[in-house]
């Protein structure tokens, strides 16, 4: 394009990073879609194990979407529906989806606590719905306090076009990353200090990446803590629904503590009170894009339903999970086994890992990952030192896993590896690879590549492999420079460059 | 709850009316709601003539899928690519989508100019669409300019959660409406003396409420201007594929290519933004496929990042890309949308030109028609327009869009749409206003001052719309799936 370019000036936020990716969360991708594996094209592929995907149960909705043609608006038994829902753009949503969205969140968290439809708001899949309740909370330049390790995108969900800041507040293994009273204060004091007023605290639970549920007391807890300060709890619950073993048990819901503590607002306003939702995780349905906020307080639900006019859920799709989620049965069924089989993937992986001495964080009791302990293989406790064992890992080893680092993690170490978005086979080569990974140092095979070793105390310099070394700068230039038709070109929240669809014929 | 809520726990935004619904555009849909018209059950209902929707078309368009039942995922022939689409979550979009959209846009200007499928951005709906421009062209603060009357939603879209401000720049019937470059100019400078930083110029073409199209000098002399200025140009071309008659519809898209095509490269590209969306031209608006068409790489690549805070349903990608890329019925789907349109507004304001009620003239697209009651109005004030406007609901039982809610500086002028209702409606609602003008021949005569009827008069306090759980966008309280038992 050769026009006259002068200097043409846009918004400091489309030109800030708060975008959020240029971390390196998102470089993992790179080694990925440049080699990905397949069982039988490329054995020896970089497998994915970076996205948080749930394919374990997709069998079963593709089995329930064939015996339900009329939930369709395009077979011959729902096309009569065609037009209706197509000029379908009321904000409220169709009532038939907030009730049987609400159902499946009653479903989900074991028919313990009820769900008003009314309160459903719709949200652009969860990172809208994030986005969206925190427009209604804070002000630019206010402050949300979020327990780390979290999801990376909180960043750019909670803080980019908000403005609102993010402090972490810390956790670390030496309490199994327990949020405890004294990081929340800290985290607190901290933002006082420096002059940001604190409006919310967001809880991602289950906790995404540690997997692990809030037991009744601390979460009751948190929500004291909030109540006392008030200040706003929203509660990213998007992987309820992904307890294995157990569930009912094993997850409890923000909405049980409000339906406790009903009678003492004083240790629970649930006007402060939000939870944020969507079906991506829970029901394997990403694409979909089905963010849900619902909040406890009316205020909210008002602006929150005006502001989801910027992210509605497509009609077309509103109608077939109304149709879906309203068949209890199937539910039901699919809630059982969904949670069994994430239970018997994971007890495979970690049962796997266990064999060559890997740990995983034994309190995880739900989640599409499992966050794994490789603090012995740090040649440094440092994150420069997990990082180099990331490029290993990425690079050798051939997993796409990712680094506690971009979670925001204090003690370096820990990986995010998932599990749910493969098939069996490729889990068992993944843990082959690792046993051989693991076995060959043991070995001291002293591959001349082998960066990695077992921990010793920090003693002289670090040995950076250049060729292993990858440029975070590559990945900024293939985003930020000159559009390229090439198919590999991805979003790094879904590197799935070998998806057919992306060599589908015009 | 016995702690009373502190406003100050919620953001400003939350507290403000910033969402824009305290306006009396949103006012009409109450009568409807309470009262809204059906053939059999409630013939004698309000017609709701306040929504620009396209139902024209439907019938092409199921005929089509019949046709082809792959396009969906639900279909037994294409269940099989059910996974994969529910699993694709990837904010530059299906290729094949991209691909169907770029190709329609083209088809839509008849083939004189191409997009190109890479700097197609999804974004929730022509809504998400003015938004993530908004955001990444100006910080708070900064505004746009903005031709009058414009979309309402205007007011939430680009204002709203990006803090931005915007300039009307008014234009009124001495000139059909159309934007004079000296207005133009104008607003401009004057916005610089009141220190408010422009930052670009939004355009609605064909626009939304007048339904008339920009010639061709007029778009490149204004782009000339935004150019000179180095301020962005943002055209909302949402409406391209409704424009039912001559003259020919010129498409900002075919002014830059003719820029670059005649070597001259006068224009600095990274300045020209195109919104779209298939609400209004293929009668979508739930499917909430809204478009950011970018020439500024830098523009392109940061919206692509904020879709995904409203990226179009997998599942609904998968059937438009299908959809679109069917080029015969591209083409016969444009022809037939054209013709219909024609029809109907021929035989609307052929209806309304028999009794004496006029409409903008050089409207030849959109979904309504900007009808002139200047003279029934009791004065020409703003009031006695809201007056003429309670009338026009509560005893010709039609909701239409009085002139000021679309910031018009001019009173006396409605929106009234036509193509959300089929043709028995349509003659209902024209006897309706048949035998409204015949019962007040005596004010059709030349404007004298009447006294101001107190029982007519509007009270404008701002009212929290939703206690009548609407979207004030999408009023269809009676629409059957509201009603559908779960």
């Amino acid at each position: 394009m050769e026009s006259v370019k002068g200097s043409c000036v846009l918004s400091k936020m489309a030109t800030n990073e708060r975008h959020g990716e240029n971390s390196p969360y998102f470089d993992g991708w790179k080694a990925y879609d440049a080699y990905p594996f397949h069982p039988t094209d490329r054995p020896d592929g970089v497998i994915q194990m970076g996205l948080a995907e749930n394919q374990l149960c997709l069998d079963m909705i593709r089995d329930w979407i064939e015996k339900n043609p009329q939930a369709s608006i395009c077979t011959p038994e729902g096309l009569h529906m065609f037009k209706d829902v197509a000029l379908f753009q009321d904000y409220h949503g169709l009532p038939r989806f907030r009730q049987a969205v609400a159902k499946f969140m009653e479903r989900g968290r074991g028919n313990k606590v009820r769900f008003d439809p009314e309160r459903i708001v719709m949200g652009g899949g969860a990172t809208g719905a994030n986005e969206l309740i925190t427009f209604c909370l804070a002000d630019d330049g206010d402050a949300f306090l979020v327990p780390s390790p979290y999801y990376p995108a909180f960043d750019r969900d909670l803080g980019w076009r908000t403005k609102v800041q993010i402090i972490p507040v810390h956790c670390n293994s030496s309490n199994n990353f327990q949020i405890t009273r004294p990081a929340l204060e800290t985290a607190y004091d901290q933002a006082t200090r420096t002059g940001s007023t604190v409006k919310g605290l967001v809880i991602a639970n289950p906790s995404n990446p540690l997997g692990t549920c809030l037991d009744r007391t601390t979460l009751e807890s948190l929500v004291a803590f909030a109540t006392e300060k008030r200040i706003h709890l929203v509660a990213d619950e998007i992987y309820a629904a992904t307890v294995f073993h157990n569930p009912t048990t094993q997850f409890v819901s923000v909405a049980e503590v409000i339906r406790d503590n009903a009678a003492d607002p004083a240790r629970c306003d649930p006007d402060l009170i939000h939870i944020v939702y969507s079906l991506s995780k829970d029901m394997g349905l990403p694409g979909l894009r089905v963010g849900v906020v619902y909040s406890y307080n009316d205020a909210v639900v008002r602006c929150g339903r005006r502001m989801s006019s910027f992210g509605l859920v497509s009609s077309q799709t509103q109608h077939l999970l109304a149709a879906m989620l309203s068949d209890e049965d199937f539910v039901g069924r699919l809630l059982l086994e969904s949670s069994r089989r994430l239970g018997e993937r994971h007890g495979r992986f970690s049962k796997g890992l266990e064999r060559v001495g890997i740990r995983c964080l034994e309190s995880s009791c739900a989640g599409l990952f499992v966050w794994m302990d490789l603090r012995h293989l740090l040649k440094e406790a440092s994150y420069e030192g997990e990082l180099a064992l990331w490029r290993v890992i990425v690079n050798e080893v051939k997993l796409n896993v990712s680094p506690g680092v971009s979670f925001h993690c204090v003690e370096p170490g820990w990986f995010r590896v998932c599990f749910a978005n493969m098939d069996e086979g490729t889990m068992e080569v993944a843990l082959q690879r690792i046993r051989a990974f693991i076995q060959g140092k043991e070995a001291g095979d002293g591959r001349e590549n082998n960066d990695v070793g077992v921990v010793k105390p920090p003693a002289g310099k670090k040995r950076w492999q250049k060729d292993l070394r990858l440029s975070f700068k590559t990945v900024r230039r293939s985003e930020e420079g000159h559009v390229s038709s090439s198919p590999l070109r991805m979003s790094p929240h879904s590197p799935i460059p070998r998806s057919p669809l992306l060599w589908a014929r015009n | 709850m016995v702690f009373k809520l502190n406003n100050q726990l919620l953001s400003r935004m939350a507290i403000g009316d910033g969402h824009g619904e305290n306006s009396s555009y949103f006012d009409g849909w109450k009568a409807y709601d309470s009262d809204p018209y059906h053939h059999q059950n409630n013939p004698d209902g309000v017609i709701q003539m306040g929504l620009a929707e396209n139902q024209l078309c439907f019938d092409k368009v199921e005929e089509w899928l019949k046709k082809n039942p792959a396009a969906s995922i639900c279909t037994p022939e294409g269940v099989a690519g059910f996974k994969d689409v529910a699993i694709f979550q990837d904010y530059h979009g299906l290729p094949q989508f991209r691909n169907a959209v770029a190709k329609f846009m083209g088809k839509v200007r008849g083939d004189r100019v191409s997009f190109d499928p890479d700097r197609i951005v999804m974004a929730g709906g022509a809504t998400g669409a003015h938004e993530t421009v908004a955001f990444c062209l100006a910080d708070p603060g900064e505004a746009l300019l903005v031709p009058t009357p414009y979309y309402p939603g205007f007011d939430r879209d680009l204002r709203w959660r990006t803090g931005v401000q915007l300039v009307p720049i008014e234009c009124d019937s001495a000139n059909n409406f159309k934007l004079r470059m000296e207005d133009l100019e104008a607003a401009y400078e004057m916005a610089k003396l009141n220190n408010i930083r422009v930052k670009g110029l939004l355009l609605t073409n064909p626009s939304n409420p007048l339904g008339t199209i920009l010639d061709g000098d007029t778009l490149r002399n204004i782009a000339a201007f935004t150019n000179e200025n180095n301020i962005h140009l943002i055209c909302d071309e949402i409406y391209s594929a409704t424009v039912f008659g001559k003259p020919d519809y010129v498409s900002i898209a075919e002014i830059v290519d003719e820029d670059r095509k005649s070597g001259r490269n006068g224009l600095n590209l990274d300045l020209i933004h195109i919104v779209y969306s298939l609400s209004k031209d293929m009668g979508f608006p739930g499917l909430r496929v809204g478009i950011v068409y970018s020439y500024n790489d830098v523009v392109m690549n940061c919206a692509r990042k904020m879709s995904s805070f409203g990226l179009v349903s997998a599942q609904t990608q998968h059937m438009i890309g299908s959809m679109l890329s069917d080029q015969e019925f591209v083409e016969e789907f444009l022809g037939a949308n054209r013709a219909r349109l024609a029809e109907r507004h021929g035989a609307f304001t052929g209806g309304l030109g028999r009794v004496g009620i006029r409409c903008l003239r050089s409207s030849n697209a959109g979904l309504f028609v900007w009808m002139d009651l200047r003279r029934l109005l009791k004065e020409q004030s703003v009031e006695a327009e809201t007056a003429l406007w309670r009338v026009i609901i509560n005893e010709v039982k039609l909701n239409v869009s009085p002139g000021s809610s679309f910031h018009c500086s001019e009173p006396g002028w409605f929106r009234v749409c036509f193509a959300n209702m089929d043709d028995e409606t349509m003659e209902v609602a024209l006897g309706r206003i048949r035998a409204f003008v015949a019962k007040h021949k005596e004010a059709m005569k030349p404007a004298r001052k009447l006294c101001a009827q107190s029982s007519l008069k509007l009270s404008f306090s701002g009212r929290i719309y939703d206690e009548f759980i609407m979207s004030p966008r999408s009023p269809i309280p009676q629409s059957p799936l509201v009603r559908a038992r779960t």
